[in-house]
């Protein structure tokens, strides 16, 4: 049996890091909300293999389609939006975060504050790790008279970065999308400018894996992959390079380094986990349409996610690399090359297991999303391998992005209990 | 005027070799030669360099309807495409253990990550992702491309095949050249007289020409076009003239491709089997002959949904091949769960549909036996377009 752990509720103060977050982020759809009017350039782009310090030196604004398919589904507007997709002939197999893309833009394109979101002026299409990225573009293109620079990152399949596939980027940026970035903004390329934002990116980076691995410490101080949702926002998305993000980890890393020292678990959306029951490694995207519910599962249970893959999706930075300012376009091709989804199988296994052993986890979980081959080709002999080498057991739940149809709270939750049943009768001195 | 028998011995032996998962013919030419054979996935691998190399190089494209999955679905959630699963069965089932490596080529993300499952599963393979570029300038993409085929290359001959020379290559051009000459006029002649080359027959022909080193496959298509184009007895009906799109990696099966012409469709254009088209016309001989297979890669190759389209408008290839061929509707027949097709399918509708194409839609999976469903749709398609081409 299971004993059903309640989190304090506690009168929710809000940390400061999270209310500078919440304020950057309101001051950034501000500003793309205000660009028609006070001229400012906007470019859409995707969260992997972002080119954010590249982009801040030309200050030009990003818009992050995934950011804002998630975001929709949080206000529970995907369903309506992805329901406009597939009245327009889009088909129901595909990756649901086109279709709620395509359905906002086709309702008004309000973005998640409830502004209208501009037009860009330049789409930047980084093929970085998925398949889907190239067609989304593709499909965007027809929808707006701008030009587009489009950058292909090479997939790891050996399981490293060769000099043939950095220079094909490095290349690629100078000679396709600097030009195209010049031209929209009327701006030369400034790589002082790019290394100033470089070093900036690093010094977060720094921060955001110190508080990832702060998952080591018995209890965890974070929940890696619901609460990391939050804590990589910055960093994968309009900030990374800015004084702010800066600003922002220094300060989480602060309020975490606190609560390691209170020997407190992660903050849940019920207030403080009292009692860590099960260390668990993530692997997938959450579900986002019934984000809190799918969380609240692994809460009721006493489960932390101590490491996850999806925090690694906008940037792997735990196995060393940080953005160098003395090699400015070198370091953004291998940024991009080294994205979680553009690494190899062997490699995803590999990290995974580290992971499960590195943390001390008690297990591992994968989240197989509908929407995303990318992620999910090949997650069952993920799983296979990862228990073979950790010699912890995996367990399986399927869900989707931003598709509510697919999210199947009962089921999902029968299997959560289950595994954690699980989990209890193979602890040592468990119930055999 | 009965028809020549040698025709149906010929469309016999096709069947035979498209339907042998084990790959005697394979078998027999390693025992034959002592030559590596590699296998390669849809769409396109540069057969020309394995060739050169004195590799077989092994086309694959998935099971049909009649191959038992017993550990492929082990590995696949119920939404993902079929193809994976059935390469997976028959890797495990040991039909493929004559291979002594395996191509991935850089179509979507199944095929990116079942390379790195195929790495762990078949150690003893040669595994290669080739990561064909999406940038197709020569100095970028064509550069990178280049520095990609000659890894492949090396990795061959470290694998004991023979190492890379440019009048080996050069040689093999001129072969695939012819080999892609025939299939070109295959295509031809069943856009000219469709009734001659009913699309199953050259499907399967196609097929067959997968597992054939190239000297054979060319032997194949030329007595194939010869008979075919000197068979009297078969005659033209009234059906609608269809190109069918979307079906460039899984296949659907024989049963469906003759359910769409038993429902009165002659399917005058397709994307089966691209291989033996993707590079659209003669790769010059001369000059650097690596250089040459990149810079046809990079200009020459067919639109594809697995290939980014930097100018130009999307679906305007397609609304080329259909008005060249003299399609009067287009049917788009994809895979289930495939990606690619999917993502690019509302891009060319609207493509289509600006130029007036009737057009119809349906999705397949390669172990479908059951075509009640589309026999109907594509039967009200089909005379549709008869009653409006006679209106
Ligand atoms: S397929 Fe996956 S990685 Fe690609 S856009 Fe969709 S969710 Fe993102
Ligand atoms: S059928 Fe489509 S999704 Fe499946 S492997 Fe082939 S190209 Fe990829």
């Amino acid at each position: 049996m299971t004993t059903r752990q309640t989190a304090t509720p506690v009168d929710v103060q809000k940390d400061a890091s999270q209310v500078r977050q919440k304020a950057m982020i309101a001051r950034h759809f501000d500003r793309l909300a205000a660009a028609p009017d006070t001229g400012e350039k906007t470019v859409y782009t995707f969260v992997p293999g972002n080119l954010t310090e590249l982009l801040l030196s030309f200050d030009i604004l990003p818009v992050l389609p995934e950011i804002n398919a998630l975001q929709s589904a949080m206000r529970g507007k995907s369903a309506e939006y992805i329901s406009v997709a597939e009245k327009l002939g889009h088909s129901e197999d595909v990756c649901t975060y086109v279709k709620s893309d395509i359905g906002m833009l086709k309702s008004g394109n309000i973005g998640p504050t409830g502004q209208r979101l501009p037009n860009p002026d330049v789409l930047l299409l980084s093929y970085t790790g998925c398949f889907t990225f190239m067609k989304w573009f593709e499909l965007l293109r027809e929808e707006y008279d701008c030009p587009v620079a489009m950058l292909h990152v090479p997939y790891q399949a050996d399981g490293r970065v060769t000099e043939s596939m950095r220079r094909y980027v490095v290349d690629q940026l100078r000679q396709k999308v600097i030009p195209v970035l010049e031209q929209a903004t009327g701006r030369a390329y400034d790589e002082d400018r790019l290394r100033e934002c470089l070093a900036r990116s690093a010094e977060a980076e720094d921060d955001l894996v110190w508080v990832l691995q702060s998952a080591r410490h018995t209890p965890s101080p974070i929940d890696a992959y619901f609460g990391a949702v939050y804590y990589v926002g910055p960093i994968f998305s309009s900030f990374r390079g800015t004084p702010d993000a800066v600003a922002y980890y220094r300060e989480l890393r602060a309020e975490i380094a606190e609560r390691i020292r209170l020997g407190q678990g992660p903050v849940t959306p019920d207030g403080d986990l009292e009692t860590e029951r099960f260390r668990i490694v993530v692997e997938g995207p959450p579900n986002w349409t019934s984000f809190r519910q799918f969380w609240k599962m692994f809460v009721d249970e006493g489960a932390v996610a101590v490491a996850s893959t999806y925090a690694k999706v906008g940037g792997v930075y735990d196995t060393g690399f940080r953005h160098d300012p003395s090699h400015p376009l070198e370091s953004l091709a291998d940024y991009c090359l080294g994205c979680y989804t553009n690494l190899s199988l062997p490699s995803r296994i590999d990290l995974l297991t580290r992971y499960v052993k590195e943390y001390s986890a008690d297990g591992f979980l994968i989240n197989s999303v509908k929407s995303c081959n990318s992620f999910s080709a090949g997650q069952l002999h993920i799983l296979r391998e990862v228990e073979a080498r950790s010699g912890r057991p995996g367990g399986f739940i399927e869900s989707d992005l931003v598709d509510p149809r697919y999210f199947s709270a009962a089921n999902i939750k029968n299997r959560l209990e289950s595994y954690f049943q699980m989990l209890e009768q193979k602890r040592p001195g468990g119930a055999a | 005027m009965s028809a020549d028998p040698r025709l149906a011995a010929l469309v016999d032996r096709a069947d035979r070799l498209y339907r042998d998962y084990r790959l005697s013919s394979v078998r027999d030419w390693k025992a034959r030669t002592g030559g590596l054979a590699v296998g390669y996935m849809p769409i396109y691998v540069p057969r020309e360099l394995l060739h050169a190399q004195g590799v077989l190089p092994v086309g694959l494209m998935g099971g049909r309807d009649d191959l038992e999955i017993i550990k492929g679905d082990a590995y696949y959630q119920s939404y993902i495409c079929h193809i994976p699963r059935s390469t997976i069965e028959l890797g495990l089932n040991g039909s493929l253990d004559c291979l002594d490596g395996m191509l991935f080529p850089a179509i979507c993300d199944v095929i990116r990550n079942l390379s790195g499952m195929w790495q762990m599963l078949f150690p003893g393979m040669l595994v290669r992702y080739l990561d064909v570029p999406q940038n197709f300038d020569r100095d970028l993409g064509g550069r990178f491309y280049r520095d990609d085929l000659e890894q492949l290359a090396r990795d061959l001959a470290a694998r004991g095949a023979a190492p890379l020379d440019a009048d080996a290559l050069r040689h093999s051009i001129s072969l695939y050249n012819e080999d892609r000459r025939l299939v070109r006029e295959l295509y031809a002649l069943r856009g000219r007289a469709p009734w001659k080359v009913p699309t199953h027959e050259l499907y399967m022909v196609l097929r067959a020409a997968l597992v054939l080193p190239v000297e054979e496959s060319t032997a194949l298509f030329r007595t194939y076009l010869e008979l075919v184009t000197h068979d009297d007895t078969r005659k033209p009906l009234d059906q609608a003239r269809v190109l069918l799109t979307g079906s460039f990696c899984e296949q659907p099966s024989i049963g469906l491709i003759r359910t769409l012409e038993r429902a009165g469709c002659y399917i005058v254009d397709d994307d089966f089997v691209q291989i033996h088209r993707f590079i659209q016309s003669d790769i010059p001989v001369d000059g650097d002959p690596v250089e040459n297979l990149v810079v046809a890669f990079l200009t020459d190759a067919m639109a594809s949904p697995t290939r980014y389209v930097e100018t130009g408008v999307k679906g305007d290839d397609l609304i080329r091949r259909a008005e060249e061929g003299g399609a009067e509707g287009i049917l788009f027949c994809a895979a289930s769960f495939c990606d690619p097709a999917l993502l690019d399918q509302p891009m060319l509708v609207k493509a289509v549909e600006r130029r007036g194409f009737p057009w119809t839609a349906f999705k397949f999976s390669e172990n479908s036996g059951q075509f009640q469903v589309i026999r109907e749709q594509a039967g009200t398609f089909a005379d549709s377009i008869k009653l409006w081409s006679g209106a």
